[in-house]
């Protein structure tokens, strides 16, 4: 009995079943607040919102968890550039489909591999690393977008992303759910994941037992580079052209739908499934407060003050006194 | 071969006791590159224009080094910064814009920058949650609070606020009186009991904790002084800017840590510079002004700042690890 009753205790307290849960308590929230909201195909708008957002964590994901102070602040580069360079390559035209999404992954593995190579190689810290990157990549999108007309979503790809696609759920939704069960795999499955525990958790005993730390450290940001690509592409599909610095709000938003998804920061511990329930709950948390229809001001201020609240739940750190 | 202690007592090089003078190396090639480029670039006038415009990022920098030290990181800055830009330019103008109105709505603005500061400590500090994320969403209370003092950006402010920081007093430009009250803050703080703690408290936290320093109000005040700091980076700004804008520093933020990376401090905390930080922030205004006098064409001049500054992060990460081994 007693056992029964910590075992709950206990799976009350993991970061998934705490996110799901709060994800169904907004959900009955917001339809509360304003009928309709969690109608299935509201919903499925909000899932496709949070898709975008989920692919850039993924990438996020597998850097935090790799440790040694991981993160990638320069995803929110790699997704604004790619958006404007899927666009104009594809120039509304289905044709353009397939260069545009191999310029994308190129483009966000070569940033994702200087990254890597700095932060290994020459052993950048990686915030300042991908501080520095993110500097770059803003520049280089005002030399992209000046000069060429702002491109086009291929019809395709806005069909892909925003209409029914199998069952009545759009592509972007099965894409995510695909990227969902590959990274589950990939880290619970593979010796890649394996290792990309073994580093983040203690890379000196990693190395010591062989794993070439370095080579799975830049393989992380070269993924993360090419998840931020992949969801630049998406975001063109979603909102038909591109605009400016779409991606600027990706690059803290997706450390925080980690981080709500039970991975800290420190890396070494947490997955991917924490992740999508994370960035789900985030996007669901300012739609909700989209349609209170308070201004601005307000809207920040409870967004903000929720987030610290949610944080309550997640990993707080140790006590000095132990 | 290791000597006893006794014998060859542990030498502090002149590096490891100065960490900002690779940052100064970098700020003379700087100097020099810009007055190649555009010998006008290194007349009084353009020094002070440069100054004017720098000297709220060098604030916010020197802010963001207090917190470093302690080896936590405050995403909150520019927020503050920008609250306190409009708390002041909205107070200055509902107490009538006389003198003492803008002189006491300075003093408030202090404050609550001091206060929003001391709310990061608590969160961060007290609810133990990760600097990185708990100041990234207290900057975004705080950007709620600046709309709702200011939702649009415009209000003016009393000429008297902008020609005094623009003016000069016996002939010398005035934000350079504030750069020296900046040199002697930075002086007289390293000389501090505390910024020693502060230190030892970045090094190790535990070891810290448990020779007896109150590690919990160590990294507080470091907030708290960080948001202070952060507020006079604002009153610089209203000087310059003239007006009210609540989202003014949003941007700052990242470009106050990258100035503590180029001053020659680590993120990793324990050790450091707060004159580095300052100069960092002269790094970063020398590095965009050179691209503009180098002649870069209009659009390529992001891109080559982005660079620059990425190499110069780099570089100052490199040359200081290899001084400190």
């Amino acid at each position: 009995m007693s056992g029964l009753s910590t075992s709950i205790a206990d799976l009350a307290r993991t970061p998934l079943v705490v996110a799901l849960g709060l994800i169904l308590a907004l959900l009955v929230l917001g339809e509360l607040l304003s009928p309709g909201f969690a109608s299935a195909s509201q919903i499925m708008r909000l899932l496709i919102v949070a898709s975008i957002l989920g692919v850039v964590a993924a990438g996020q994901n597998l850097v935090i968890l790799g440790g040694r102070e991981g993160i990638d602040l320069s995803v929110g580069g790699v997704v604004s550039l790619s958006a404007v360079i899927a666009g104009n390559m594809m120039q509304g035209s289905d044709a353009g489909i397939i260069p545009a999404i191999l310029a994308c992954l190129a483009t966000g593995a070569f940033f994702g591999l200087l990254n890597g190579l700095g932060v290994t190689l020459l052993r950048i810290p990686p915030l300042i690393m991908t501080l520095g990157m993110l500097g770059v990549l803003q520049g280089l999108l005002v030399v992209v977008r000046s000069g060429i007309p702002s491109g086009l979503a291929a019809p395709g790809l806005a069909r892909f992303v925003t209409q029914p696609f199998l069952f009545g759920v759009p592509g972007m939704i099965w894409l995510w759910g695909a990227i969902g069960v590959l990274m589950a795999l990939l880290l619970r499955r593979t010796l890649f994941g394996y290792r990309v525990y073994a580093i983040g958790s203690n890379e000196t005993a990693a190395r010591m037992a062989g794993v070439p730390a370095d080579l799975i450290r830049v393989s992380l940001f070269v993924f993360s580079g090419m998840f931020a690509a992949v969801a630049g592409f998406c975001i063109i599909g979603y909102s038909g052209s591109s605009f400016s610095n779409v991606g600027a709000q990706y690059m803290l938003a997706s450390i925080i739908a980690v981080v709500l998804g039970g991975t800290p920061l420190s890396g070494g511990k947490g997955g991917y499934t924490g992740t999508m329930a994370g960035a789900v709950l985030l996007i669901l948390l300012q739609s909700i407060l989209t349609t209170l229809n308070i201004e601005e001001a307000g809207r920040q201020f409870a967004f903000g003050a929720t987030l610290l609240v949610l944080m309550l739940f997640y990993g707080r750190g140790k006590a000095l006194r132990g | 071969m290791s000597l006893p202690s006794h014998a060859m007592p542990h030498q502090r090089s002149v590096f490891e006791r100065f960490p900002f003078i690779p940052a100064l190396g970098i700020l003379a090639v700087l100097l020099l590159l810009n007055g190649i480029a555009e010998p006008n670039s290194m007349s009084f006038g353009a020094i002070t224009g440069l100054t004017k415009t720098y000297l709220a990022l060098m604030f916010l920098a020197v802010a963001q080094s207090l917190v470093v030290f302690s080896s936590d990181i405050d995403l909150s800055v520019g927020a503050i910064l920008s609250l306190v830009n409009v708390v002041v330019v909205v107070l200055i103008e509902r107490l009538g814009g006389g003198a003492d109105a803008v002189l006491l709505s300075c003093l408030v603005g202090v404050l609550v920058g001091t206060l929003a500061g001391v709310f990061n400590g608590f969160v961060v500090v007290g609810l133990r949650l990760q600097p990185i994320v708990a100041t990234f969403a207290t900057g975004i209370v705080f950007t709620g609070l600046a709309l709702w003092v200011l939702p649009v950006a415009g209000m003016p402010v009393p000429q008297s606020f902008w020609r005094t920081y623009g003016g000069r007093i016996c002939d010398i430009p005035f934000v350079f009186y504030v750069v020296a009250a900046l040199g002697l803050l930075i002086w007289l703080t390293v000389r501090t009991k505390y910024i020693i703690q502060l230190m030892a408290v970045g090094d190790n936290r535990l070891a810290a904790y448990q020779s007896g320093l109150p590690v919990t109000r160590i990294r507080i005040k470091a907030f708290a002084l960080c948001g202070m700091l952060s507020a006079v980076a604002a009153l610089c700004i209203i000087g310059d800017t003239a007006s009210g804008d609540p989202v003014v520093g949003n941007a700052m933020t990242l470009y106050s840590v990258a100035a503590v990376v180029l001053g020659g401090t680590a993120l990793s905390g324990g050790s450091g510079s707060m004159l580095g930080s300052a100069i960092g922030a002269l790094i970063i205004g020398l590095i965009n002004s050179f691209v503009f006098f180098a002649g870069v064409s209009s659009e390529w001049q992001n891109f080559a700042q982005g660079v620059a500054v990425l190499v110069a992060l780099m570089a100052g990460v490199l040359i200081t690890r290899r001084i400190s081994k």
